[in-house]
């Protein structure tokens, strides 16, 4: 998968690589998804964030990372284009017009894009599922916050047994569902649903979100329901089940299961037996509050990917 | 009573095919759905609603895999109605557009768009495409007891600029008490009528659902909703017999057949029943606690496999505010009661 080694042409992921500093990215987008993003890659020791791009002078973000030593502009991404020295990656948490408006102006600029908005204008990336495969592709999209949270444990039961069909069920509280997830609520449940099949390696996939507004709001959850032949052995399940919960938790810590995963026989006729895991998401509480656990494990995927395709970028020009 | 049908005054919508279904564990077959439909047509129900009980796309493991396909249902409905409207229930998040479009095709020609109480947001891009598509359009505000009236309004008000040309104050838990009602369909009125109507639907938790639905109809709403022989889910639903007989009795038009109606709750839906639905511990304590009715069910599948209190589960339910939709986390309550969590 390495690609082949390439001259230190001065770029900034070369220069990155020969004084052994970070990889710096932009992120584009400066409400509250960017500003989470932003305190998570300042801890990063493979990624430094160097410029915040927003639309809104008077946002608060862009003022936080100001203060925090980062070049911000409003001027959108003309003005992170025309800055001398081009960063080689950009996490964008904008929306998905805009970044499918900005994904070919990137490209052309040679950066390499996390595309945390629903445009998918790239592959479909699950750190823990297929982020190998994809570390040299120029723009990964995210799926969705349910998604990032559920086909993980799909594929944990589909690479030891047969999934024929796997539901998940997420509830999210109303306070962490922004405008865009409210204004296109059908795209979450068609995303999620396909990325359960074509990541999560199930036949048939279907996705179901519900908001709660209880007050103090909830934590988000998760249930992953996957079919299973009849007569599954119990053990391999489960054991796939916490290796890849454990892989979960190294880039999003509060990320846990509620109970052991419950076995079941269906009686529904398909002569199948059925899986439920019970998870809950919290968030690290960086900028977001913890109970939205939804948006954390995006924010926590994007720079685990970020990461990964900083560290390729280093290798690459060693 | 007959020929009345220039003066109706209320119009009442039938649910036994929908939230019946939960009842029934979403067991209603082809032939079941075209008698019912009939005899309800017969006895000049003017709206029948027949979808999986957690509505278009409900079937699956969260909710109960259906016995046949929606579809299907919806499709033997349409062709056994000559005068009744068919209805679905979609739930944005669980259903998509695409299965308010194959409803359509499949005959449905009302949708009713659910909400919980508080969300009705997440609905306006399908209010949008019903009309577009030339679909009447109900909005349904669940769990209603949850909110007061002034937020319940402002709600309404979403739906309504969204393209709902009725929004119900859907009392899912059973758990409202007259005026409660009263004041929250009046507060509807106020914000959206006359232009959109506004609706109530109502749970026999606390024995009250024709009082609660006569106090709604004195406050302003003009849909109402009745399930036939009280077939729906949790206590059951508004008995649309009995409703209807009450409404008789009060003056109120509905252009319904009152005693064809008796005979259908009698002799077509009894017999669909596994048993009638009761006013019991369970289901007093869900309207009591004010927890969503279809979880009554799964609350004592879970209670069963696992050996712990069904009346615990709903309790916990209640305590952590769950909404509709939620079913999933009944058989985590169970574990965690039965000392299996992980925390």
């Amino acid at each position: 998968m390495s690609r082949p080694e390439t001259e230190d042409d001065g770029s900034m992921s070369a220069v990155a690589a020969r004084t052994q500093t970070k990889v710096p990215a932009a992120i584009v987008g400066s409400g509250n998804i960017g500003t989470d993003l932003l305190y998570k890659l300042l801890r990063s020791e493979v990624v430094v964030p160097r410029y915040m791009v927003g639309i809104d002078a008077g946002s608060e973000g862009l003022r936080r990372a100001a203060a925090l030593g980062l070049e911000v502009s409003a001027d959108g991404v003309d003005w992170l284009l025309d800055r001398e020295e081009v960063p080689p990656l950009v996490l964008e948490a904008t929306s998905a017009s805009v970044h499918a408006a900005n994904a070919a102006r990137y490209e052309e600029a040679g950066i390499q894009v996390v595309d945390l908005t629903p445009a998918a204008v790239g592959p479909y990336v699950i750190p823990t599922v297929n982020l190998a495969e994809h570390l040299e592709s120029r723009n990964v999209n995210l799926v969705t916050c349910g998604g990032q949270a559920t086909i993980p444990i799909v594929r944990a039961v589909s690479r030891v047994t047969e999934v024929a069909y796997a539901e998940i069920v997420a509830t999210v509280a109303s306070a962490s569902a922004g405008p865009g997830t409210r204004a296109n609520i059908d795209e979450f449940t068609r995303t999620t649903a396909r990325g359960i099949e074509v990541l999560g390696g199930a036949g048939r996939g279907k996705a179901i979100i519900v908001l709660n507004p209880a007050e103090p709001p909830l934590t988000m959850r998760d249930t992953v329901f996957c079919s299973l032949p009849s007569g599954t052995d119990h053990g391999p399940v489960v054991e796939s089940i916490e290796e890849m919960v454990a892989e979960v938790q190294s880039y999003v810590p509060g990320y846990r299961l509620l109970t052991d995963p419950q076995f079941d026989v269906c009686h529904d006729g398909t002569n199948s037996d059925r899986v439920a895991v019970f998870i809950e998401v919290e968030g690290a509480g960086d900028f977001l509050p913890p109970y939205s656990g939804n948006l954390d494990i995006m924010t926590a995927a994007a720079t685990k990917v970020a990461e990964e395709f900083a560290r390729h970028m280093i290798g690459a020009s060693r | 009573m007959t020929g009345l049908v220039g003066q109706v005054q209320i119009r009442v919508t039938d649910s036994t095919l929908r939230d019946g279904s939960h009842a029934v564990h979403h067991r209603f077959s082809q032939a079941d759905v075209r008698r019912v439909v009939a005899a309800l047509d017969r006895a000049r129900v003017p709206v029948i609603e027949v979808t999986h009980g957690d509505g278009l796309g409900g079937s699956s493991f969260t909710y109960g895999l259906s016995g046949t396909d929606e579809r299907i249902l919806i499709r033997a409905a349409a062709d056994s109605s000559v005068n009744a409207k068919i209805a679905v229930l979609m739930l944005p998040g669980i259903a998509t557009m695409d299965d308010m479009r194959a409803a359509q095709d499949n005959g449905a020609s009302v949708v009713r768009i659910a909400t919980h109480c508080t969300e009705a947001d997440i609905a306006i891009q399908h209010f949008g495409l019903a009309r577009d598509r030339g679909l009447e359009t109900v909005g349904f505000l669940m769990m209603a007891h949850s909110q007061p009236p002034e937020v319940l309004a402002d709600q309404a008000r979403i739906m309504a600029d969204a393209g709902a040309q009725c929004v119900y104050v859907t009392d899912s838990a059973g758990a409202l008490v007259l005026e409660e009602s009263a004041d929250r369909v009046a507060a509807l009125v106020a914000e959206v009528g006359p232009d959109v109507e506004v609706g109530f639907h109502g749970h026999q938790n606390l024995a009250i659902a024709v009082a609660n639905t006569v106090a709604a109809i004195r406050a302003g709403a003009t849909q109402v909703d009745g399930c036939t022989r009280a077939l729906g889910a949790g206590a059951g639903n508004t008995p649309t017999e009995v409703l209807v007989a009450v409404l008789d009795k009060l003056g109120i038009v509905t252009g319904i057949d009152t005693l064809a109606l008796i005979d259908v709750a009698e002799d077509v839906v009894r017999p669909l029943m596994d048993a009638e639905c009761a006013i019991n511990r369970m289901s007093i304590l869900m309207g009591y606690a004010g927890v969503y009715s279809s979880f009554l069910r799964h609350a004592e599948r879970a209670a069963q496999r696992y050996g712990v209190s069904g009346a615990e589960i709903l309790l916990e339910a209640g305590k952590r505010k769950l909404v509709g939709g939620q079913e999933d986390q009944l058989i985590g309550i169970a574990v965690e009661l039965a000392g299996g969590g992980r925390t």
